[in-house]
């Protein structure tokens, strides 16, 4: 076995995680390196083509958005530290989403990124509920999202406020389908943290979607004097006297680092310690997540709003009495799920994306798709593809009306599956384990978690995850002797 | 160097750290958290940017004393004198 390099700090993935924290610790002097398994960036968030068409993965929309002057956000946060200018990420509005429950989405709630809008399209569906909404709305304003905050229902706080299950199931509905790794609830402080991103922030996207965002990260990351080496997984993580001695690249190289970053996930990180004393593990608690989902893209010829899409950006809809976020018992659950047009941001005047693309995500159950042979593999995404696209037309703003019928010219479709194979998260988890680990500190004293399973939400969040533990457990600490 | 050039290198670290904050017309005297939009994310970059920038060190026991910008000054020029003059020096 080679000796290798020696690193003040080694990250594992090169997510918007990975790379926001590798940026912090590079732009202060600090010798780093990030190792990713795949030969792209972005790790959730990324991308990918087939024949020439470049297809987005993980973002619908980047939240957490706020137009310039806003400041003490995420958003805000975020540039400050990365020493970004927002005007680089080229952020453009979303037009109008919904949350569209009933079996043809009747009951409706419109959102924009003006907050008002939601509000009073609250008092107007559930005129006795308005009250209550608006003290839960302050108490969110007033929940800072603390690695010390005790974990609370979400479910049970928004019962204290609001007491139409109907409207708590659309009010949960777009946190659960945007972050939540438990199954029907999750932690008051996510929700909190997502409803301040989603509902009194906004959301927005890049005319190129994900691309840009990544581009500007590693540019800025190898700027900074960041090393990194694509194509190159982690073997093994050596546990010698509690801590993180050496990393075992896939190719048997030896790299020792002071720091040890792991944006890869809880159980995923403790999948790969050899070594004795630490048994406590990379994530105290941490369980493999089972939430996934499906989402398939459907490229046309034409506008989605030419095909009944009106001027939607995103639809979170149920066709159920109460909706159940939940893994199914099928492959797929067609009842609810979240659609987006990536079409319906406001790229201005002059700028319309080359092609119409619907994307829908609904919930999927991992082993159902995980272990069929390639064949039913294949026919099967075709099968649930009409399905899932059919579902989600039920929820077009101006359903009723006479269907426009035009088949895309283009599709794709990603799996519980795919997403264990692109992302390595066990059961293709997208949002991780159930349990977070907040302060991101691991059995072994110089290994700590970034990414999803340190518990930050979305575009933003993960790269406030990065900035946030990389100030935590380096920089802050010796910045204080 | 003169006090208000020790103001203006702080200055040049702020624009850099809030690019979004007007600095054209702080108050000397006054705290930068009252005038600016400043976190303490936001202040341990000053003292990590001065380390980097500057080679100046600032403990933790010392950082009431960057409040503000008169006493950035008070407490920063002889920080940089010392480090001037032992860059003459060797």
């Amino acid at each position: 076995m080679n000796t290798g390099a020696h690193y003040d700090v080694v990250i594992i993935g090169a997510g918007l995680s990975g790379l926001s924290a590798g940026i912090r610790l590079a732009h202060f002097g600090r010798r780093v390196c990030i190792f990713e398994r795949h030969n792209a960036a972005g790790g959730l968030n990324s991308f990918y083509s087939i024949a020439g068409r470049k297809f987005d993965v993980g973002l619908h929309a980047v939240t957490n958005f706020v137009r310039p002057g806003v400041k003490g956000t995420p958003l805000g946060r975020v540039l400050r530290q990365l020493r970004l200018d927002r005007d680089e990420l080229g952020l453009c509005e979303q037009r109008q989403s919904r949350v569209a429950f009933g079996a043809r989405g009747e009951l409706a709630l419109r959102f924009t990124n003006d907050f008002g809008v939601l509000e009073s399209e609250v008092a107007r569906a559930f005129p006795g509920q308005a009250g209550g909404f608006q003290r839960l709305a302050g108490r969110v304003r007033a929940t800072s999202f603390s690695p010390d905050s005790p974990a609370l229902s979400a479910r049970a706080v928004v019962g204290e406020y609001v007491s139409d299950p109907v409207l708590a199931d659309m009010l949960l509905c777009v946190p659960l389908f945007y972050g939540s790794a438990q199954e029907n609830d999750m932690d008051f402080g996510q929700f909190a943290m997502l409803f301040q991103a989603v509902f009194l922030e906004g959301l927005a996207r890049p005319f190129e979607g994900i691309r840009p965002i990544l581009r500007l990260l590693v540019d800025k990351y190898r700027k900074a004097g960041g090393e990194r080496r694509m194509s190159c997984g982690i073997r093994s993580i050596v546990a010698r006297n509690g801590r993180a001695a050496a990393l075992i690249l896939e190719t048997g190289e030896e790299v020792e680092a002071d720091h040890v970053f792991s944006s890869i996930g809880a159980v995923e990180t403790d999948a790969l310690l050899v070594g004795g004393g630490h048994e406590a593990g990379a994530g105290p608690g941490a369980v493999p997540g089972r939430v996934t989902f499906v989402e398939t893209m459907a490229i046309f010829d034409r506008e989605p709003s030419q095909l009944g899409w009106g001027n939607d950006t995103t639809v979170f809809f149920n066709d159920s009495e109460r909706l159940a976020y939940a893994v199914p018992e099928g492959q797929v659950d067609l009842r609810s799920g979240v659609i987006c047009i990536p079409n319906n941001f406001d790229f201005g005047p002059d700028r319309r994306l080359a092609e119409g693309v619907v994307r829908v995500t609904c919930l999927a159950n991992y082993d159902r798709w995980a272990g069929l042979p390639e064949e039913s593999y294949v026919a099967d995404k075709k099968n649930w593809f009409e399905k899932i696209q059919a579902s989600a037309r039920r929820f077009q703003a101006g359903a009723g009306g006479p269907e426009v019928s035009v088949g895309p010219v283009a599709s794709d479709m990603f799996t519980p599956r795919t997403v264990e194979r692109f992302t390595g998260h066990r059961n293709g988890a997208i949002y991780g384990s159930p349990t977070k680990n907040l302060q991101g500190a691991t059995a072994l004293s110089n290994l700590y978690l970034c990414g999803t399973d340190q518990g930050l939400l979305g575009i933003i969040g993960s790269m406030l995850s990065g900035i946030t533990m990389a100030n935590r457990h380096v920089l802050a600490r010796e910045a204080q002797g | 160097m003169t006090k208000d050039e020790c103001k203006n290198a702080v200055i040049a670290i702020i624009a850099d750290i809030a690019p979004d904050e007007d600095l054209s017309n702080l108050k000397p005297d006054v705290r930068l958290r009252d005038q600016l939009q400043l976190d303490s994310m936001d202040f341990l970059d000053i003292v990590m940017e001065l380390r980097k920038r500057h080679g100046i060190e600032v403990p933790e026991a010392d950082y009431p004393k960057l409040a503000s910008l008169d006493s950035c000054a008070d407490y920063l020029t002889p920080k940089f004198d010392a480090i001037h003059a032992a860059r003459r020096a060797s």
